[in-house]
């Protein structure tokens, strides 16, 4: 009996230890990899500054007709902080992006967009750029603000619509393997939807007098691009601790280029330059 | 060397309690539930080791089957690569054929590694858009391992993340149809019920079977997603690795989910607040 006892102790002991060590290990190896971050990030600084004071000659000159539209994505600890972002704004407008959307999860983003525009000389929104036809203006800098209810819940709204049109006109057969709604008529469906949609509030009367509009509605290729039907952004910039788009809509980031920048405080002119240059040099095949 | 035979390989000798060590190390922090991968860079491996494509997409094949073996033994219980795009069909008709027959292929091992391991294979996409005989063939494996549950393996197949959306929101409208509701005679105290909501598209998602990924990994040097799992990911460590597919081994696997720990807080606390 002793001896079982015994040999348990020892197993719990020695179970004990070699916990121990495995944890050790792991700190051990994430304090490498901390390290080893901490230099790139250093290495990272320098290059950028290289690239700000024009010492690397390749940034020197982008090929920036090839941005035509810029995502910005900010963590919410980052979208408090207007400055930064106004600055960063000023930079892309220095380096000729013409069109930017600012995304964050939580809208804090559209509840400061007055205070943004009025701060960035000549920028407009992306809603009044349409009304007064100047989309394809090249001195204003034209503004998008989105957040994560453009994204799922712009979808849920599209799709209502899309239900109440052709309740009335379609007989559904359940069995029916043939498709009911195109991309197209989503896509259709979800600018419209961010036309009409300024609010959270949902209501079933609210769909049915929707309905109406949109079959009224023409959309040629003016259509409005709002939230959740805008254009898709050809590069994506995340800035927060990780690469990760938080919920940007979904239907406009099918072929995105997304690159992580790191947090908006320590956010650099060298880094923002080294991703756009980046980006002009991909080339893409779309799945051919 | 069969297939068969390289499974039994992974498993012996030193390679595997190597394996077992490190992960074992890394078993002490977070695991993710679930992995999905984009197996970018078959072609470019081929033309690297100057073979032809389809002995590169053999390459990718075999690396997708270490990849579950890793998985497995770390304790990652779903897995989900992206096999073939509905853009894929713009590629050459011959190359087209060739990689549904590597599908095939793929679906016949896969039959063999399900009994296996008690693997629960799941194809995730317009199924419709296969030949007969590898729907047919998909069809019955899929029913064969329905009742298994210890590891999902999700193959993304003919598959676009709007095509999903697409389809979610057509089987949520029928499925509204068949409750009665449409919107003439609607009364006012059950409004809210007969709208689509979004746990109503998400039960009709290809990927409904899963949680949404916790990492997805894109080879190839690329930073895109191509149209996959973007509805899935938007708490989800997006990691771009410049290898090509074919070389993915262990330590690419071992790299991504350190880093996934390095950032696990942050994600669990954007999960909380979506």
């Amino acid at each position: 009996m002793d001896f079982s006892n015994e040999s348990r102790v020892l197993h719990r002991c020695s179970a004990q230890i070699g916990n121990l060590l495995l944890r050790s290990l792991w700190h051990l190896v994430h304090s490498i990899i901390s390290i080893c971050n901490f230099t790139l990030d250093i290495a990272n600084v320098l290059e950028s500054y290289l690239i700000s004071s024009g010492l690397l000659g390749r940034y020197k000159s982008l090929h920036i007709a090839k941005l035509r539209y810029l995502a910005i994505v900010i963590d919410s600890e980052g979208a408090y902080q207007t400055s930064k972002i106004i600055k960063l704004l000023q930079w892309l407008e220095a380096v000729g992006v013409k069109h930017v959307c600012l995304y964050d999860t939580e809208g804090i983003l559209k509840k400061s967009k007055d205070f943004v525009l009025e701060n960035l000389d000549g920028a407009i929104l992306f809603q009044d750029a349409h009304e007064n036809n100047v989309l394809l203006d090249q001195q204003h800098m034209i503004l998008e603000f989105v957040s994560f209810s453009d994204g799922k819940e712009a979808v849920v709204k599209a799709a209502n619509v899309l239900f109440i049109k052709y309740s009335k006109h379609v007989v559904i057969d359940q069995n029916q393997k043939e498709k009911i709604f195109t991309e197209s008529q989503m896509s259709e469906a979800l600018k419209t939807v961010g036309l009409f949609f300024l609010s959270d509030q949902v209501d079933f009367r609210c769909y049915y007098q929707f309905f109406l509009l949109f079959v009224n509605l023409s959309f040629g290729t003016s259509s409005f691009l709002l939230g959740s039907g805008g254009p898709e952004p050809d590069l994506l910039l995340v800035y927060g601790p990780a690469r990760c788009h938080l919920g940007f809509p979904a239907w406009r980031i099918k072929y995105t280029e997304i690159v992580h920048m790191g947090p908006l405080k320590s956010m650099n002119y060298g880094s923002l330059i080294k991703a756009i240059y980046k980006f002009t040099m991909v080339r893409q095949n779309y799945g051919k | 060397m069969l297939r068969e035979d390289i499974i039994i390989d992974i498993f012996s000798g030193w390679r595997s309690f190597l394996r077992k060590c490190l992960f074992r190390v890394l078993r002490v922090g977070p695991i993710p539930s679930h992995i999905a991968v984009i197996m970018d860079g078959n072609r470019r491996y081929a033309k690297k080791k100057k073979i032809d494509d389809m002995t590169g997409y053999d390459a990718g094949a075999l690396a997708l089957l270490h990849l579950i073996i890793y998985c497995m033994e770390l304790g990652v219980k779903y897995v989900t690569a992206y096999a073939f795009s509905i853009d894929n069909f713009r590629r050459h008709p011959e190359e087209v054929q060739k990689i549904m027959d590597l599908t095939m292929e793929s679906v016949m091992l896969l039959t063999w590694i399900s009994k296996l391991r008690l693997v629960r294979v799941h194809f995730a996409g317009n199924l419709q858009l296969l030949s007969a005989d590898i729907q047919d063939a998909a069809k019955r494996l899929m029913e064969s391992t329905a009742g298994y549950n210890n590891f999902v393996l999700t193959i993304c197949i003919c598959y676009t993340c709007s095509d999903e959306i697409l389809h979610a929101v057509e089987e949520s409208c029928k499925e509204k149809w068949d409750d009665g509701i449409g919107i003439m005679g609607y009364d006012e105290g059950n409004d809210y019920e007969r709208l689509i909501k979004v746990v109503d598209i998400e039960k009709h998602m290809y990927m409904a079977i899963a949680p949404d990924p916790d990492i997805l990994i894109r080879t190839g040097g690329e930073y895109r997603l191509s149209n996959f799992l973007i509805w899935q990911s938007s708490c989800c460590h997006l990691s771009s690795l410049g290898t090509v597919w074919p070389e993915f081994g262990m330590f690419h696997l071992v790299w991504v989910v350190l880093d996934f720990q390095q950032n696990y807080r942050y994600f669990a606390k954007k999960k909380l607040q979506l």
